[in-house]
């Protein structure tokens, strides 16, 4: 394979925040609040010429059997708030948010986006995520009203409206530019009307069409309904398969969808999260991966993640003792509020770690080791390199995002001992190309779907 | 007396090019600018060098209009129309400014209290202590049907039957929404992250504390996802015209902007504002009172009156609720020494046209106050309740609320 034809990797960097990963007890462990924080990472990923910075959100503190949890890192800022200081000091970096499309209006949510990618100078991107959750409810307007079975719909309805919020001004809709009295060449620039089942808004939006047209779309689809749902209406795929063979499945699955919907596959990302521990042996990275491992494994944090599963009161087992012979209770209230959580089938999951607990004669607290841990790229910066290079050109994924696990220093490593092995296979770029992310990613922008004027308004 | 003698305080109102309907035409405007971060971070960066104590960022979920009641949207083309979000923009220039008071508009009809809560504590650790928030109501038809989560009724003027009511409504909801806010800013205390190794403890959960805001309008439980910020309460100001507003601002405001006519009206509405707080029982802090004045000052070149009526022969003419005040840095100065001597606390200046009275607000303006002993000469505080004299360490809503209880 010739330098020429080998990927480009899509590199993203998160913020170790509110998780069970980030090392909030390690001596160079930083605040989790403070823009400094925030900039210095965002700064090391565009020195180390990454796509873009992720933030993740989470509406509520997390709670368990009705008090907030002490054990694990809270507090954490308003996304579009840092994104648009981070748009102050950095240049080619994408700035990618995570908002919510349950608890959020289109119309407002679409002005701020799109208000972001002005002021950025086109690097938005929007990761779409729904909720029905009614204890994230609590604390807004609308509340917990939202049936699970209609998140799909309202965020399919949402990111359409937004669509055409973000379409209704023309490229051209601005003659301020030249001479002559006019500022607008568009007496009706910036008009909508969306009337669905969900929104029935309309209007004239105020925000000028922006440089990448719409932001970024990101989204994370893992049933089939997601998955075609991302297929259809995403540019990146979140992606939770970070390990060959399942990843090169999901891979080839949504590019065909993808395919399916009219759409040129390569227009369409696929980026799982992934960590990385680095050493200077293979020896010494793996033996930093257990020390990490064992510092992230506290009694607390192995309780709270089981105690998720069980959804029952767990403080009575040892967790260095064998595993609970009690069933999950599948009726009861969350006991766990505000953390996610993706397993389909509690019942079925706890006999299945029971089965390979008793084969392995593992503890709770080992049992979590195996069934929670993420996946890492461990090794030298060489073997790292080769790993995550293999990994995207084999078509696992056409890049990682990756975070560190201590904030802020943790991505330090990476930028300057990886990321240079990356670039010397022409895997990784060399210098920012492009102005936008979409020219980064190599997307292309939207083209504007114009609403006749006569239906709008 | 000192009173003559005090620190004024002075904001500047940021908008578009400017207050002028026709503020984009001029030559030291730059409209193909108004989108984009650097303009607006030239601008904040600009009022900084005035050692300003503010500045505020307008908007509006509706598109500008000559006529903001009409039920239709106009379609004029001769005036800067659209508008990026103004906590974004605050946002964005906080980073690249390090003394200045930020303070964005943000509606309290249409947003949600949670969202707008933390996104002006988040301002305020980005700016390190520098964050406001202009609150203001969406009362027109059109700003609803963009959101389309209630109805409002169509008011076609302010002296319609439906108008008092809706009013008193939606100024009464602000009043909810600002309350929730303030007690989300305190449901975190200050030492609540506490890191403790032995016991593993990330956060002392004695000290993180639901809201529990239950209201006509709305529900929030709380807590907060956002560490309390560096003001503990950033600085909540409000536009008032009318007594409903006025009440508003008294009850929930740390800072009133009030557009007085003339110096007789300035007199009359300053006696209503302190009458207020007394009858909302208000305590703590008074509210500080900023007379609004839309400002163009002579430059070097062209004097201020030839350029407003350069411009107003653009298209419609200035006119505003606001007094305006055309001439000299030192003229404009006397108006400002004459509210001072009233009891004003200070001023926020419209700037007619941003590029060209800005930088006379700054090199001229300011300077004939310092001579004048009215403005300060270098920044003493670095925050923004600082800038405005509010005690820099605010007592917890919420647990002082505790402490009452459990003292009872």
């Amino acid at each position: 394979m010739t330098a020429t034809e080998r990927k480009q990797i899509v590199l993203a960097a998160y913020i170790g925040g509110v998780n069970e990963h980030t090392l909030w007890e390690h001596p160079d462990a930083g605040s989790q609040i403070a823009f400094s924080t925030f900039r210095q990472v965002a700064q090391t990923a565009e020195r180390g010429f990454f796509d873009y910075f992720f933030l993740a959100e989470g509406l509520a503190l997390r709670e368990r059997d009705g008090t907030v949890f002490d054990h694990d890192i809270a507090g954490r800022p308003h996304t579009l708030s840092v994104l648009s200081a981070l748009a102050a000091v950095t240049e080619h970096i994408g700035l990618v948010g995570t908002l919510n499309a349950t608890f959020n209006e289109p119309y407002e949510l679409a002005r701020q986006l799109a208000s972001l990618d002005h002021l950025s100078g086109g690097r938005a991107g929007w990761n779409v995520v729904t909720s029905f959750d009614e204890f994230t409810g609590g604390n807004f307007r609308r509340g917990g009203f939202l049936p699970r079975s209609q998140r799909y719909e309202r965020a399919a309805e949402f990111l359409g409206a937004a669509r055409e919020l973000w379409d209704s001004w023309a490229e051209d809709a601005i003659a301020a530019y030249g001479e002559g009295g006019r500022f607008l060449a568009d007496p009706r620039a910036g008009a909508f009307a969306h009337h669905g089942d969900q929104f029935d808004i309309s209007g004239r939006f105020t925000v000028p069409r922006s440089p990448q047209g719409h932001p970024v779309i990101v989204q994370a689809g893992v049933s089939p309904q997601g998955r075609d749902f991302a297929a259809a209406n995403s540019d990146l795929i979140f992606s939770p398969y970070s390990r060959v063979p399942e990843a090169r499945e999901f891979y080839a699955d949504v590019k065909r969808r993808a395919a399916g919907f009219g759409r040129d596959p390569g227009d369409l990302k696929i980026v799982p999260s992934i960590g990385y521990v680095l050493g200077g042996t293979e020896e010494e990275a793996r033996r930093s991966a257990r020390e990490i491992q064992q510092q992230i494994l506290t009694e607390k944090t192995v309780r709270v993640r089981f105690e998720q599963v069980w959804n029952r009161d767990l403080s009575e087992y040892d967790i260095d003792g064998p595993v609970p012979d009690i069933e999950p209770d599948e009726s009861a209230p969350p006991f766990i509020q505000g953390r996610a959580f993706h397993l389909q089938d509690r019942t079925r999951a706890v006999h299945e770690w029971r089965e390979l607990a008793r084969e392995r004669d593992l503890s709770l607290r080992e049992l979590a080791a195996e069934v929670f841990e993420r996946s890492q790229l461990v090794g030298t910066p060489e073997q790292v390199a080769d790993q995550l290079d293999d990994f995207v050109q084999q078509d696992g994924a056409d890049g990682v995002v990756l975070g560190g696990h201590v904030t802020p220093g943790g991505l330090d490593d990476f930028v300057d001992e990886v990321v240079p092995l990356l670039q010397a296979r022409g895997s990784l770029r060399t210098e920012y190309t492009g102005s936008t992310l979409r020219e980064n990613l190599g997307l292309p922008i939207p083209e504007r779907v114009s609403v006749p004027a006569a239906t709008a308004g | 007396m000192t009173t003559s003698r005090r620190t004024l305080h002075l904001g500047v109102a940021l908008d578009g090019a400017g207050w002028h309907p026709a503020a984009w035409r001029a030559a030291s405007s730059s409209p193909d600018a108004l989108f984009t971060g650097p303009y607006w971070q030239r601008i904040a960066e600009q009022a900084e060098r005035g050692l300003l104590d503010l500045l505020t960022l307008e908007d509006s979920f509706g598109l500008q209009s000559a006529e903001p009641l009409a039920a239709a949207d106009e379609e004029r083309t001769d005036e800067v129309r659209g508008r990026l979000d103004a906590v974004l923009v605050a946002s964005r220039i906080a980073p690249a400014t390090s003394r200045i008071g930020i303070v964005p508009v943000a509606t309290t009809t249409h947003t949600e209290p949670f969202h707008v809560s933390a996104a002006i504590a988040t301002l305020d650790h980005i700016s390190e202590g520098r964050a406001g928030w202009q609150a203001r109501v969406s009362p027109t038809v059109r700003e609803a049907a963009l959101v389309g989560r209630r109805d409002v009724p169509a008011l076609t003027d302010l002296d319609d039957p439906a108008a008092p009511d809706l009013i008193e409504d939606l100024f009464d909801e602000a009043s909810a929404v600002v309350d929730v806010a303030r007690d989300l800013w305190d449901s975190w205390e200050d030492d609540a992250e506490i890191r403790d190794r032995a016991t593993d403890r990330f956060l002392d959960r004695e000290k993180v504390h639901r809201v529990n805001a239950r209201t006509p309008w709305f529900s929030v439980r709380g807590p907060a996802i956002v560490p309390r910020p560096p003001q503990g309460q950033p600085v909540v100001v409000a536009l008032a015209h009318s007594s409903v507003p006025y009440a508003f601002a008294a009850r929930s405001a740390d800072v009133v902007i009030v557009t007085p006519a003339d110096g007789a009206d300035a007199r009359r509405i300053l006696d209503d504002r302190r009458g207020q707080e007394g009858s909302v029982g208000r305590r703590g802090e008074p509210l500080r009172v900023l007379a609004d004045l839309l400002v163009l000052l002579d430059g070097a070149d062209a004097p201020a009156a030839d350029r407003l009526a350069r411009l107003d022969g653009l298209g419609r003419p200035l006119s505003s609720d606001a007094r305006i005040v055309t001439g000299s840095a030192t003229a404009l100065a006397d108006v400002i020494e004459e509210l001072s001597e009233l009891g004003y606390d200070g001023v926020r200046l419209r700037p007619g046209v941003l590029g060209d009275d800005l930088p006379r607000i700054v090199e001229d303006l300011v300077p004939e106050l310092q001579r004048r002993g009215l403005f300060r000469t270098a920044y003493e505080g670095s925050t923004l309740r600082e800038h405005l004299g509010l005690p820099a360490s605010v007592p917890n809503r919420l647990t002082a609320d505790l402490d009452l209880r459990s003292a009872s």
